[in-house]
C-alpha cells in the first residue's frame, strides 16, 4: 500500500489528527480521508455481511417478520448477544432473563474501556454513538498502539462502516430468507468463529506474543471447564487478572534488576 | 408470531443495558488511561480477547464421534490456513464459512 501515494499521505502523522474543527477538508484529502477509514474496515466490514445473513435467517427461523432483523441488528448493535435474543423472544422468555442474559453476555465490553480510544474521538453526540458502537469488531481494529493516534474521523467512520455492514448483512439476510428455502442450509454461524479467529491472527501480527496467547486459551478452556454457563464473563476476568499480575511481576523483576546493577556497581 | 410490543421491549432492555456496559466504564477506567497497568492490558487484551471469544463460539463442538466433529475441524483449518498464507480477512472468513456450510449440511442430510 506504500506504492500508492495518496495513501500514504493519510497515513503521516499530521494528517492522522484530523483537521481543526470548522475548517472544511479539500477535496483530494477528503477521498484521502474515507479511502484512509474504508480500506483497512472493509474486509472485516464485509466479513460481518454473511454473518448478519444468518442472524437475519434465524430471525425468520424463531418466527419473527423479517424487518426484526433490521430492528435488532440496528438497535441492539451486539453480535453474539442477537443471535441467543431471538432465540429467547421464540420461547417467550420474561424480560428479566433477557436483562440477566445481557448482562452475562455483553459484560465484557466493561473491559473495552481499557483501552478504546474514546479520548480521540470530539463531540457529544460522536462520544456517544463511538460508545453506543464499540463492538468486539470495532474494538479489536482500534484498541492496538495504532488505535490511539487515529483521528475522530477515522474512529467514527470505522464504526459506522461496521454497523451499516451489520445491519444491511442482517436485513439481506431477513428478506433472502422469506424469498429463498435457505433454512436447508446448515453451520452459517461458523462465520461468526472465523470472524473472530481472523481477528485473533491480525491481533497476533500487530502484537506477537505467543506467552499472551497461550495465557488467554488457558482462560478460556479454564472457565468453560470451571463455569461453563458464565465462560465468557469468567474467562475475561482471569485473563485480566493474569495480565496485570503478569504486569506486576515484570515490574518487580526490572526494580530487582535494577537494585542489583546498583549493588555491583 | 410473538407480540411486537414484546419483542419492541426485549430490544429496548437490551439495547439500553449493552449501552450502560459499554458507556459506563468509562467514567471510571478513562482516568487510569496513563497507568503502567492499563497500557500493559491495551497491549494484550486484543489477541486474548478475540482468541477467547474464538473459544466461546467454538465451546459447542460436538465430540460425539470424529465425524461430527469434522465440519468444525475442517473449517478452523482452512481460515487458520488461508488467513496465514493469504492475510485477506474476508477471502478467510468466506472461504472457511462455505467449508462449514457444505459439510455441515451434506452430514445433517446422512
Amino acid at each position: 500500500m506504500s506504492r500508492d501515494p495518496s495513501y500514504r499521505f493519510v497515513v503521516l502523522p499530521q494528517s492522522l489528527a484530523g483537521p481543526a474543527p470548522g475548517v472544511p477538508l479539500p477535496p483530494e484529502s477528503r477521498r484521502a480521508a474515507v479511502r484512509a477509514v474504508v480500506r483497512p474496515a472493509a474486509p472485516v466490514a464485509l466479513g460481518m455481511v454473511p454473518l448478519g445473513i444468518a442472524f437475519g435467517l434465524l430471525v425468520l427461523h424463531n418466527g419473527l417478520a423479517w424487518w426484526w432483523a433490521t430492528v435488532f441488528s440496528a438497535v441492539v448493535y451486539a453480535g453474539s448477544l442477537e443471535f441467543l435474543l431471538v432465540a429467547m423472544v421464540a420461547t417467550a422468555a420474561p424480560l428479566a432473563q433477557v436483562a440477566l442474559t445481557t448482562v452475562m453476555v455483553n459484560g465484557r465490553h466493561v473491559f473495552y474501556a481499557l483501552s478504546f480510544p474514546l479520548h480521540r474521538v470530539t463531540g457529544r453526540a460522536a462520544r456517544t454513538y463511538s460508545t453506543f458502537a464499540l463492538t468486539d469488531e470495532s474494538y479489536a481494529m482500534t484498541a492496538g498502539p495504532d488505535g490511539q493516534r487515529w483521528s475522530s474521523t477515522r474512529i467514527l467512520g470505522l464504526q459506522v462502516l461496521l454497523h451499516l455492514s451489520w445491519v444491511a448483512g442482517a436485513t439481506l439476510g431477513g428478506l433472502l430468507g422469506t424469498a429463498l428455502p435457505l433454512d436447508a442450509l446448515h453451520g452459517l454461524d461458523f462465520a461468526l468463529s472465523a470472524l473472530f479467529i481472523v481477528l485473533a491472527i491480525d491481533a497476533y501480527r500487530a502484537q506477537p506474543d505467543l506467552r499472551t496467547a497461550a495465557l488467554a486459551l488457558a482462560c478460556a478452556l479454564g472457565a468453560l471447564l470451571v463455569l461453563p454457563a458464565q465462560m465468557l464473563l469468567v474467562a475475561y476476568g482471569a485473563f485480566t487478572v493474569v495480565l496485570l499480575v503478569r504486569c506486576g511481576l515484570a515490574r518487580r523483576g526490572e526494580r530487582g534488576r535494577a537494585g542489583t546493577e546498583v549493588l555491583r556497581a | 408470531m410473538p407480540e411486537p410490543a414484546y419483542v419492541a421491549a426485549v430490544v429496548g432492555v437490551a439495547a439500553a443495558l449493552t449501552w450502560g456496559l459499554r458507556a459506563a466504564p468509562f467514567a471510571v477506567l478513562g482516568r487510569m488511561r496513563d497507568s503502567v497497568a492499563v497500557h500493559h492490558l491495551s497491549r494484550h487484551m486484543p489477541l486474548g480477547v478475540m482468541l477467547i471469544l474464538a473459544a466461546y463460539t467454538l465451546r459447542d463442538i460436538p465430540t460425539t464421534t470424529p465425524m461430527a466433529a469434522l465440519p468444525i475441524v475442517a473449517a478452523v483449518t482452512v481460515t487458520v490456513g488461508l488467513h496465514l498464507w493469504r492475510r485477506n480477512a474476508l477471502v478467510s472468513i468466506l472461504a472457511g464459512t462455505a467449508v462449514h456450510v457444505a459439510l455441515a449440511t451434506a452430514l445433517a442430510g446422512v
